[in-house]
């Protein structure tokens, strides 16, 4: 729908490095077992990606799928496609126990791009991002509220956090990509 | 007087100097200058006044362990009290004044307390607490008050911008002298992850004053080439201006780092926290040297002989022009020799041992420096400075031998290892008698979930106190931390230094050993504080025997400085006192921070507007754009009410509870918890959940449900939609989404794991607007799309559709007692849908409301709001609600619970509606008293009042409350004495909870 719009709609800063809200994005929940044929199967068919490892975020022809829990994937997709893989998953998957539920407009995504993309993320995450490499994610924390971050190159981070919060995580990032903050270099 | 020299200084540099003013008064450094070092330069050794008895107070120290110099650092946004200046770099333009004094630091009337001295003893605040209670208001209180406190309490908030930094290596090195580059050396050797912190801003710590050779080098030249060797390691990080402040379990260490100390305004960080999880810890925290206690050792002038040769080696500055130096072992003969190398006058130097025959005595005399063994201060002469001292046997009881005039004394009683990071979390220590210093056990460290060591100390830290056993035990250390910690074994040897002979070092706890009262009245064991030698002693006699105990009673080592000159010497004091070897007494618990770090660092980023997440829904911004009063319910803000301009809030409240039981109103919903349940054992599973049955609920219905703790209490409540066969969604109260949410996984993940259920919490997936009000099926028929009619969607029932052009849930459920549909539609076009509402029902007379008009709505049709009639200690059975708890059901969470003999109690307060006599509205939260008083004396209570406000609908004040028998008391009249102060009483009578449309005619139609 024409109306839709993203948290942030888009909004941008430079510092450091550079962090911009990326608009709206699919995002599907499904949890199911993780190692049933099944479900390798209903990911496959709606991103064209392989199942995820622990940790770790595959990319496909269509979205990638992101390892979030030992029964929890997240799975990324067009907006506009959103509802219709909810669809096609949840049929896909009516032989088993699973639940496959649409949560785009429920989050907001970010990018952190720049040579210190995972300095600037280490100053409000836990996680250790000196390893981090394309095709890791990490489910997390950002200083007070819960976020996930994965690399799409080696430069360009992506962070999704809860929608209601999209402000807050703004602002957080701003603040760690303030120009002086550098800690290396 | 001190002085900066001609020559010398080996960090700074001449050609750049500082300004900088002390108490108004224009002064000079250079770079590379701390604060002391500078201020001594300018020969202002007087910083200060102590806490108890504000006596004069100089620099004793030149680091870390620095118990006077605190000043009140910076102005406006940037003051702060109480910073060391042994630790702080001298910056342009820099500011400070000196603390604890008044009128003036030169002349201070609070020092009167030093000749009240013997009416302020050890314990003197404890004993205050003995004298009736009346003494202490009118008398000590006001006291203690006067003259507690050093620096002063900022007035301004701080500018300056913080922030945290998580880290992950395998090896973290605490300290960056010769000790820690070699652990580095070690461990950066075997390929492991290394990130090595120093607190100042140089490297090599003190081993380039105290000089020596290293693998053929002079110390400085080996320091600079391992310096090289670290920065061409990519797997070594090196960072200077970093103290590790703590160290945690599970290899967790906090590093403090002043990035912008000596650099403000300058747009970076001030300080920087670094949050670090390592494998392996080595502490190379060095060595402090001790004082001696001899009368008068507090006279500004008398400094730790190793701070009077920093001073002189690394900043050019003298102390005084003769100095006498006073020892119990070889190495403050090197101060002796420093300070006759620049040019400066060491008219004796006391050595307390019987002989003094090491080669650095001889090399003392080499010089023509009188050296007298066998000798002791018997009293330092001076007020606020030195001017002498008097001379004694150390083994007799201070007959003085020979007055010697001098302008310092450089004292030694010893090296005690820094010991704090590696007892921080658990290491344990053994008392050395050769070195009388308490020194970490390496065969007792700390230990990690593996039961493995997890720190390694190295150097001094470790004991080692020649060069040579340093650079070995450092090497060592470094070695087999990156062992533990992964890395490949290190072949290559590591750095040498000669072994030097030494004359064993005698312990002297006081001086001279005989020293009668008088005298042990005028040593000092911590400065800051004012604990004295004789304190100790008489906390000793009056029945102190443990260490912590005697450090409270005393405040020994309680001072910003944490005692780390005092310590050793005060349990030594206490052992002797108690007659008992000192490892008998053991130390004090050694805690995090080593040093105070700021509570900016602590903080971190959380301030301003990122203090706290703020929630936001998709309307947020129109509602801030209306001007919506917004209130906080849990992280979310939401609108309590939208003022026009000329109104007040409570007009606005009115007219939006009228217009919407009139007309039409709209409320922002989206806050609602809305979670999905689904499974094939979701049915079992929402059945346990809630007091009512769940299973049973037909696809396409919907019921308000409640939800209790394992203990029966009342603890969230919301309408549940059955979507399909196996999905169920619950809609939960705005604060408690994520807590149920949580209780529920942990339920599912904790007890019943075999259970097939899956939980989603998509609250933020969907705006959520109640379309609320007589109008509210008009708008949505204007609109177009599904069919709201009440034939084809009922009262209690859900449908999805479209409402226009907006893909939509509608949920027929009502908050209000009016018509209602509460529809959900995608998080992302909420402001659309939002703003289409609006326009569409602008002839329908819509207007937004807020949660004030939302809670005076359901409190006229007697619902009940979680928060108001609950507040954990209230049961569904409380209020009425018998009718949503199942008979049925075998179990669900919280049946057993209320089924005990307290929950059943026909006593228990109970719910019931209250109108006043007058129409008044009831005070909120107020008492309901009974006949007679309790065993206390005090008014027996029968009740309370839990929501109670004006209904704007029935022109008079409504309220609910909990009151004893309440139901079977309809029509009685029960008091509610006001506390307001006019002594009045409320009369309200006991009615039906319910004051609006009793049938539920209005919201079903």
């Amino acid at each position: 729908m024409s109306n839709a719009v993203s948290a942030l709609q888009g909004a941008s800063f430079d510092g450091y490095c550079k962090v911009e809200e990326a608009g709206l994005t699919g995002m599907i929940t499904l949890r199911g077992e993780l190692a049933s044929a099944g479900v390798a199967k209903a990911v496959k068919a709606v991103t064209g990606a392989a199942m995820p490892g622990q940790g770790q975020i595959t990319e496909g022809a269509k979205g990638r799928a992101g390892w979030m829990s030992p029964d929890e994937l997240l799975l990324i997709v067009d907006h506009a496609d959103a509802p219709a893989v909810v669809q096609a998953a949840s049929t896909s998957l009516a032989g088993e126990h699973a639940l496959v539920v649409n949560v785009s407009d429920a989050r907001a995504v970010f990018r952190v791009k720049g040579a210190a993309c995972r300095e600037v993320i280490a100053k409000l995450a836990p996680a250790d991002t000196s390893v981090m490499q394309p095709g890791m994610l990490r489910r997390t924390r950002i200083a007070q509220i819960p976020a996930a971050f994965y690399l799409e190159d080696d430069e360009t981070a992506v962070l999704v956090c809860f929608r209601s919060v999209a402000q807050y995580a703004f602002d957080l990032l701003k603040d760690a990509a303030k120009p002086g903050g550098e800690v290396f270099g | 007087m001190s002085t900066r020299l001609a020559q010398g200084g080996r960090l700074i540099d001449r050609s750049k100097p500082k300004n900088f003013t002390f108490n108004g008064k224009r002064m000079k450094g250079y770079e590379g200058d701390t604060l002391a070092a500078a201020l001594l330069g300018e020969n202002q050794m007087l910083v200060g006044r102590s806490f108890k008895y504000h006596r004069p107070r100089g620099i004793v120290a030149s680091g870390a362990e620095e118990p006077n110099a605190l000043v009140n650092m910076g102005q406006g946004g940037r003051f702060e009290p109480n910073q060391r200046v042994t630790t702080t770099e001298l910056f342009d333009g820099l500011t400070c004044t000196s603390q604890n004094h008044w009128p003036s630091l030169e002349f201070d009337v609070g020092v009167v307390n030093n000749y009240a001295a013997r009416f302020l003893p050890a314990g003197f605040y404890y004993k205050t607490f003995m004298a009736p209670a009346a003494a202490w208001k009118h008398v000590f209180e006001p006291i203690v008050r006067q003259s507690a406190g050093l620096g002063k309490v900022p007035t301004e908030a701080d500018v300056d911008r913080y922030e945290h930094f998580y880290y992950h290596t395998d090896v973290v090195v605490i300290g960056g002298g010769v000790a820690g580059l070699a652990a580095a050396l070690a461990a950066g050797r075997s390929g492991a992850k290394v990130l090595v912190m120093e607190q100042t801003h140089h490297w090599g710590g003190r081993a380039p004053v105290d000089g020596g050779e290293i693998d053929g080098q002079s110390v400085e030249d080996w320091i600079a080439a391992t310096l090289a060797e670290l920065e061409g390691m990519e797997n070594v990080t090196l960072r200077t201006r970093m103290m590790g402040s703590g160290v945690y379990d599970h290899g967790y260490v906090l590093g403090y780092e002043r990035v912008a100390d000596h650099t403000p305004g300058d747009g970076r960080p001030r300080h920087r926290l670094w949050r670090i999880r390592t494998k392996q810890i080595v502490t190379a925290t060095g060595a402090i040297e001790r004082p001696l206690s001899f009368a008068g050792n507090d006279i500004p002038g008398v400094m730790l002989a190793s701070a009077v040769r920093d001073y002189v080696v690394n900043w050019g500055v003298s102390i005084g022009d003769r100095t006498v130096v006073v020892t119990n072992n070889d190495d403050a003969y090197r101060t002796a020799l420093a300070l006759k190398e620049a040019g400066l006058e060491v008219p004796v130097i006391l050595d307390a041992r019987d002989e003094a025959t090491g080669p650095l005595a001889e090399a003392a005399r080499d010089a023509g420096i009188r050296v007298e063994p066998g000798r002791a201060i018997a009293k330092v002469n001076g007020g606020k400075r030195v001017t002498g001292v008097s001379i004694c046997l150390q083994a007799g009881e201070g007959a003085a031998l020979e007055e010697i005039p001098c302008d310092a004394v450089a004292m030694s009683g010893g090296w005690s290892p820094v010991v704090h990071l590696w007892s921080h979390c658990g290491g344990k220590l053994i008392w050395d008698e050769a070195q009388a210093h308490f020194r970490p056990d390496p065969d007792r460290a700390p230990t990690g979930h593996d039961g493995e060591a997890f720190v390694v100390t190295a150097g001094a830290a470790s004991g080692a106190m020649s060069l040579a056993d340093t650079l070995e035990n450092a090497y060592e250390a470094g070695k087999t931390a990156a062992k533990a910690a992964g890395g490949k074994a290190v072949r290559k040897a590591g750095p040498k230094a000669e072994a030097e002979e030494a004359q064993p070092m005698a312990p002297v706890w006081i001086m001279p050993q005989g020293a009668g009262p008088q005298k042990r009245m005028k040593m000092w064991l911590d400065y800051q504080n004012d604990v004295k030698v004789s304190d100790v002693q008489l906390a000793a006699r009056e029945g102190y025997e443990s260490v912590e105990h005697t450090k409270r009673y005393t405040t020994l080592g309680m001072a910003t400085d944490q005692g780390k000159l005092s310590n050793i010497n005060g349990l030594a004091v206490l052992s002797d006192a108690l007659g008992q070897p000192i490892p008998a007494t053991g130390t004090t618990t050694f805690r995090p921070p080593y040093t105070p770090i700021s509570f900016g660092a602590i903080a971190g980023e959380a301030r301003h507007e990122i203090f706290q997440p703020i929630r936001r829904t998709p309307m947020h911004q129109w509602h801030e754009e209306a001007g919506a009063y917004m209130e906080p319910v849990g992280h979310w803000r939401r609108p309590y009410c939208y003022a026009k301009p000329g109104e007040t809030n409570e007009q606005a409240v009115h007219r939006e509870v009228l217009n919407t039981r009139e007309r039409l109103g709209l409320l922002d919903a989206s806050t609602l918890g809305k979670l999905i349940v689904k499974g094939p054992d979701a049915g079992k599973f929402m059945d346990m959940m809630y007091t009512n049955m769940m299973s049973t609920l037909a696809v396409g219905k919907c019921r308000y449900g409640l939800m209790c703790t394992e203990n029966g209490f009342l603890s969230d409540d919301g309408v549940v939609a059955r979507i399909d066969e196996d999905t169920w969604l619950c809609h939960t109260t705005s604060g408690g989404a994520d807590r149920i949410h949580a209780w529920m996984e942990e339920w599912l993940q904790t007890e019943w794991w075999d259970w097939k259920v899956y939980v989603a919490n998509v609250t933020e997936q969907f705006a959520q607007v109640a379309v609320v009000g007589p109008n509210a099926r008009k708008l949505l028929e204007k609109l177009g799309g599904m069919n709201v009619s009440k034939e084809t969607l009922p009262f209690m029932q859900w449908a999805d559709g479209k409402i226009g052009d907006f893909d939509a849930r509608v949920y027929r459920i009502s908050f209000s007692g009016e018509l209602s549909y509460e529809i959900a539609v995608p998080a992302s076009q909420g402001r659309a849908f939002w703003d289409t509402l609006l326009e569409a029902g602008e002839e329908l007379g819509v207007m937004p409301y807020g949660t004030e008009c939302l809670h005076i709505m359901r409190a006229e049709k007697g619902f009940i709001m979680i928060g108001d009639e609950t507040d954990g200690t209230v049961i569904p059975q409380d209020l009425g609600l018998n009718w949503a708890i199942s008979k049925k059901k075998e179990d669900f969470l919280g049946k057993r619970a209320q089924l005990r003999s307290h929950m059943t109690d026909p006593a228990r307060w109970k719910l019931v509606g209250l109108e006043t006599l007058d129409g008044s509205v009831l005070p909120d939260g107020a008492y309901a008293v009974g006949e007679g008083d309790n065993v206390h004396g005090q008014r027996n209570m029968i009740g309370r009042v839990t929501s109670t406000y004006y209904s704007p609908t029935l022109k008079k004040g409504i309220a609910m409350g909990l009151i004893k028998h309440g139901p079977d008391r309809m029509g009685e009249v029960v008091d509610f004495p006001t506390v307001d102060g006019s002594n009045t009483v409320i009369k309200a009578r006991i009615c039906d909870p319910v004051f609006y449309d009793k049938d539920g005619e209005k919201q079903n139609v």
